[in-house]
């Protein structure tokens, strides 16, 4: 439940947001491991040595020539890269712009998570790992890490939270299926943030052998830069195919989805340096931005350290940390990456946010003009759509982050199906 | 001198506990602490509730959500020990995570801590690197001690950066554990506890994390100058007995 007195001072926030909006800005993280005033790794003791083994070496790992040849190997024969760059005509027709949807859906799995599960179980081989934890909200996450492990052989344990477990069977009889332990995350709210909890506390268990996949652009440094690197691949590609259909890399607007913010990441890395391309951020409302029934982190939450980092999170005044809501279990988390919080804070990005219902109807709506039935999460990206003025010349790209089927459920008790 | 120099130059095989503060009742915070002091604790760890500890295992994750349940507040901690010095006499330091204190406002907690007597305190999660930047002139304005943990991992070159930034004790953890789980001494902890003693630290240390017994308080206390119990001490008190469940407890120790 948000409580009264939690917005942001906004007053304060804007104030210095303008004065960040006349400095030349880095967008990327410094050698401390932050990105303006956020990031750093805000860990115990018992992490220091995995950390800073994956801090001191990512880098040079990932730039290795060998490496990067396997992670596109992958990424091609696979995951089935380049996703396709589609040209949604009908929903173009509608809204009066030219609408291209990134097809992240496509991907192995169904999502964009492999991208970076793909990167990350590359990296834990390079240092010698033997076992893999992962954390998972709706279990996309969770999936795209059993898959890996299955594909090069490794031990896999996933925490969810238990009442995920029992609202997402299809996702856990995959993971099982693929050979992965899932592990009920009983402690809390039982969701993706405890699931998170209980990872961090296996990591600590198993300091020597283990490497921990986090999902999204969230964690101690370097976990938030390397995980957008790896999902970098979707604007890297989206600008290439921007040139062969439109002649031009640069589009008016790029939209996303936020939880956490990985997808959004991937999809606005190559665009943070192109000033005039307008980035939009969507977060879910839940039941309304102040109805206390909110995901809306960037609305409702305040600066703060969560899961080791400093980023923006929806907090009590006293520092605990306010449960989310969102009809989405992936958009489902009471903070956003670090990386989030600066281009926020900087202005380089516009956040807004999409309740449940806007979501749920962008997603039928979708279905019915071009035959694609997308996530929720992505869905809350395409409602807001209805908020934009368009002249009918600009280029838009948005997200599309995941498939629907793992959300049929929800779609068929809302529409009666 | 403060408290917690004063106690190490004092005593050997220093017994010190950990409890959540507003658990089991809310209101037992002080109550507790004196009768730990009664009891023959030598010093006293008060942690503050976080929503997400993630360093804990599942006794301290219970009590920090009941203590959070019924209404517990740094602010409200504070209140609670206003008039600690008129009855505990034994340094007292405080353990939590970083997010509550960074919201009520490190300069401020430690304006607080001195206000109320609190002598240092112990925030896992807090990196050294920022200690070092940001905070550490707030702490040593009010004289609080900062305490940093030692894992088996942790390498000697750090080791001692940590305790050349300490001013208390060196809280050394018996593994890479999460709190709550025995103290097994194999070789490798032997050795571990050795390589500790050869490196010559400028401060004491205390053992902690898998403490649960007078047998592995007295095999802790021979590596170091005392050790902590939190888990073993937390699952034994009763709601409706707090008092008489301290006492049972201590027995074991303090006989």
């Amino acid at each position: 439940m948000i409580k009264s007195g939690m917005r942001i001072n906004n007053a304060e926030s804007q104030k210095i947001r303008i004065k960040n909006k006349n400095k030349i800005m880095n967008y990327f993280v410094n050698e401390k491991g932050y990105f303006g005033d956020f990031g750093g790794a805000y860990i115990p003791e018992m992490l220091y040595p995995n950390v800073e083994e994956l801090r001191t070496k990512y880098l040079e790992i990932i730039a290795d020539e060998g490496f990067q040849k396997e992670f596109h190997q992958l990424l091609k024969d696979y995951v089935g890269r380049p996703s396709p760059l589609y040209l949604a005509k009908r929903l173009s027709e509608k809204y009066g712009a030219n609408i291209f949807l990134k097809r992240e859906d496509l991907n192995h799995t169904g999502a964009h998570k492999i991208n970076n599960t793909i990167g990350q179980i590359l990296v834990a081989e390079r240092l010698g790992k033997k076992r893999i934890i992962a954390e998972t909200g709706a279990g996309q996450h969770g999936v795209a890490t059993a898959t890996v492990c299955a594909l090069r052989g490794l031990e896999c344990v996933v925490y969810m939270g238990e009442i995920d477990i029992a609202r997402q069977a299809p996702n856990v009889a995959r993971m099982k299926m693929l050979g992965a332990t899932v592990v009920s995350a009983t402690s809390g709210s039982k969701t993706l943030k405890d699931a998170t909890n209980e990872a961090m506390r296996d990591w600590i268990n198993n300091p020597i052998d283990t490497h921990y996949i986090i999902g999204s652009v969230v964690g101690p440094h370097p976990y938030p830069d390397m995980v957008a690197t790896f999902q970098s691949i979707i604007s890297e590609e989206t600008k290439k195919q921007l040139i062969e259909q439109t002649g031009n890399d640069q589009p008016d607007y790029v939209l996303a989805c936020v939880g956490g913010g990985s997808n959004a990441m991937g999809m606005f890395y190559h665009f943070l340096n192109d000033e005039n391309v307008k980035l939009i951020a969507i977060e879910a409302a839940g039941k309304g931005v102040d109805s206390g029934h909110s995901a809306a982190t960037t609305a409702l939450g305040k600066e703060g350290v969560l899961h080791g980092s400093r980023s923006i999170l929806m907090q009590t005044e006293d520092g605990q940390v306010i449960e989310p809501y969102s009809v989405s279990a992936g958009l489902d988390y009471p903070g956003v990456g670090p990386q989030h919080a600066h281009l926020f804070k900087t202005l380089r990005a516009q956040y807004v946010s999409a309740t449940d219902n806007e979501a749920l109807q962008a997603g039928l709506l979708l279905t019915q003009l071009e035959g694609i039935i997308p996530a929720i999460e992505s869905a809350h990206a395409l409602a807001y759509l209805e908020k934009m003025k368009f002249t009918g010349k600009e280029n838009v790209v948005i997200c599309l982050s995941g498939r629907g089927d793992k959300d049929m459920d929800t779609y068929m008790k809302y529409f009666g199906l | 001198m403060n408290r917690i120099n004063k106690l190490f130059q004092e005593k050997k095989n220093i017994l010190s506990i950990y409890y959540t503060a507003g658990y089991p009742n809310l209101g037992d915070t002080v109550a507790i602490a004196e009768e730990l002091e009664r009891s023959g604790a030598d010093l006293l760890e008060i942690g503050f509730p976080y929503s997400d500890p993630v360093a804990d295992g599942p006794v301290i994750q219970a009590s920090s959500k009941s203590a959070l349940d019924a209404g517990m507040t740094l602010k409200l901690l504070f209140e609670q020990l206003k008039d600690l010095r008129k009855t505990v006499s034994i340094p007292v330091l405080l353990m939590g995570y970083v997010n509550p204190l960074l919201q009520y406002g490190v300069a401020n907690f430690c304006k607080s801590c001195a206000e109320v007597g609190v002598d240092g305190c112990i925030v896992p999660d807090l990196p050294m690197a920022e200690y070092e930047e940001f905070y550490e002139k707030d702490f040593k304005q009010y004289d609080l001690t900062n305490i940093f943990l030692v894992t088996p991992q942790t390498a000697p070159e750090r080791i001692q950066k940590i305790d050349s930034l300490s001013n208390g004790f060196i809280y050394l953890l018996s593994s890479s554990a999460t709190t709550g789980q025995n103290l097994q001494v194999s070789e490798g902890t032997e050795a571990y506890f050795s390589r500790i003693a050869a490196l010559k630290l400028k401060n004491p240390t205390m053992i902690g994390f898998g403490i649960s017994s007078k047998e592995t308080f007295d095999k802790a206390c021979q590596y170091a100058n005392g050790a902590i119990i939190g888990s073993a001490f937390v699952k034994n008190l009763k709601a409706d007995d707090v008092s008489g469940s301290v006492k049972e407890f201590m027995k074991t120790f303090k006989p």
